[in-house]
């Protein structure tokens, strides 16, 4: 409506829940204004952010006075605020289907997400943990995780369907090919020697469009600099900690 | 055929799960399995969750898991009053936004306390490091902090004046460390006055049943026998140790 204020998301596109955030509000064409909070220069505690969410992470969204973070959540908002614009196979109404979605979207925060994220600061090698640091067995251990989660996520969430849900793409889908791409963002690729599953990320990658996709996957591809990206904003010290409880 | 939930109430989302069927006099048979004896392992179990976790239905020939799955599920099917899971828009987010929130937070936190006090000493036989367990009490307060400040605030209740999933899947959370002896309500006046509420919301003795093993699993555990547990050991040094 004219006059009326847009959404404000606030994204860190090296953060898989934000691209499922940032990939919905594009693909649909929901309308947004893009706040940048970069992770890497700590931006997320400081005091600016620290008034749109105490929670200190990304993605959040406000929507006029109302403040929501959780990408589930904003994501299920975002397809029931605008269903003129957002096909109502991204969370179906069917009963089973949906609960197909709803199975894998609290699945996947202990699951897919956990793992995938270890994968990616082990092998990205942020310090106060160097990649060359990572102790061997806790290296092998994380990777081994991560296989036996992607083996789980294509024999039950997968199966013979085109995507999770059945034949369409939905929320489920978008929300595990971001999580999936972390660790494939520091040159670790899940999909080789699996042809079900890539069939799977190009099926997906269609009905977002490549370019947008990989325009949200820019930076996670380029993670070799992350490093020295953390350095050069002098944030190490103050997020050693952080950082360790990542892994602890 | 009768939908069918399978259920080990020592298990905080199968308490959800419980009370919001029995609540709402959902008709179903309780199936009750025992994790601690490794009954999600079972070649039977494997055919209704090949996740091996607890809780899971079975409604016809739909299987389901995923204790917020699953009431979101029973939610819609059942029809149930829509305080439960409103359909205001801002009134759902915020219990989506709890909903969400809470896996990687109040749930692995409560439940780590919970195996560090009880679990692993049994278990394997020593007492958990005291840096270990400073540690994981550091992160449920910091938990509880948030549900206070965030997500409760002056709200009755976490999605405003009624009770929803997010109070229910909140409360199971937060009893498991009492369970463990750890009575975190003690210091928390306002926590404490919103587990009445919720307690009273879903029916005390309904509660009170629900919580029934948790609340006594300090002595069920001091009676286990460890040698039966020793299947736990790979997983307990490689997540708590």
């Amino acid at each position: 409506a004219a006059g009326r204020e847009n959404m404000e998301l606030y994204l860190d596109l090296h953060s898989q829940p934000c691209r499922s955030v940032y990939l919905l509000a594009k693909r649909t064409g929901i309308p947004f204004t893009f706040k940048s909070v970069d992770l890497s220069a700590g931006q997320q505690f400081g005091e600016d952010f620290g008034k749109v969410s105490v929670v200190r992470k990304v993605p959040a969204m406000k929507d006029g006075d109302f403040i929501l973070t959780e990408s589930v959540a904003i994501l299920q908002y975002m397809v029931e605020k605008f269903p003129q614009l957002v096909p109502g196979h991204w969370y179906p109404s069917d009963l089973q289907r949906r609960a197909l979605v709803n199975e894998f979207l609290s699945w996947q925060h202990t699951a897919l997400r956990a793992h995938g994220s270890k994968v990616f600061w082990f092998r990205v090698g942020l310090p106060p943990l160097p990649r060359v640091a990572v102790p061997k067995e806790k290296m092998d251990s994380a990777l081994e995780d991560l296989k036996q989660t992607m083996d789980l996520f294509q024999s039950k969430f997968l199966k013979d369907s085109s995507f999770i849900a059945g034949e369409e793409v939905s929320l489920a889908d978008l929300v595990a090919i971001v999580e999936i791409m972390q660790p494939v963002g520091t040159g670790l690729d899940v999909f080789e020697g699996q042809p079900a599953l890539s069939a799977w990320r190009e099926r997906v990658k269609k009905v977002i469009g490549e370019e947008l996709f990989d325009e949200a996957h820019q930076s996670i591809m380029n993670v070799d600099c992350l490093a020295k990206t953390f350095q050069d904003n002098g944030m190490l010290e103050f997020l050693k900690p952080r950082i360790n409880k990542m892994f602890t | 055929m009768a939908l069918e939930i399978y259920l080990d109430l020592f298990s905080q989302p199968c308490r959800s799960v419980y009370i919001f069927a029995k609540k709402n006099n959902i008709p179903f048979e309780f199936k009750k399995i025992s994790l601690l004896e490794g009954h999600q392992y079972g070649e039977d179990f494997g055919k209704i969750n090949m996740m091996r976790k607890a809780p899971a239905i079975r409604d016809g020939d739909f299987c389901l898991a995923e204790s917020v799955a699953i009431m979101q599920y029973l939610a819609e099917k059942f029809q149930t009053p829509a305080h439960w899971y409103p359909s205001d828009l801002q009134q759902r987010a915020r219990v989506n936004e709890y909903l969400s929130w809470q896996h990687m937070a109040i749930r692995m936190h409560g439940s780590k306390i919970f195996w560090l006090r009880l679990l692993i000493p049994k278990i394997m036989g020593v007492e958990v490091p005291q840096d270990k367990m400073d540690a994981a009490l550091e992160d449920l307060n910091g938990s509880l902090k948030l549900v206070e400040d965030k997500f409760l605030q002056d709200r009755p209740f976490i999605a405003g004046e009624q009770v929803s999933l997010a109070d229910l899947v909140a409360i199971v959370e937060i009893m498991q460390p009492v369970g463990s002896g750890l009575d975190v309500f003690e210091s928390r006046p306002r926590l404490a006055a919103w587990r009445e509420r919720v307690r009273v919301a879903v029916g005390t003795e309904l509660f009170d049943e629900a919580h029934k093993d948790i609340l006594a699993a300090q002595e069920m555990v001091k009676n286990m026998d460890a040698s039966k547990m020793q299947v736990f050991k790979p997983k307990i040094l490689k997540l708590f140790l």
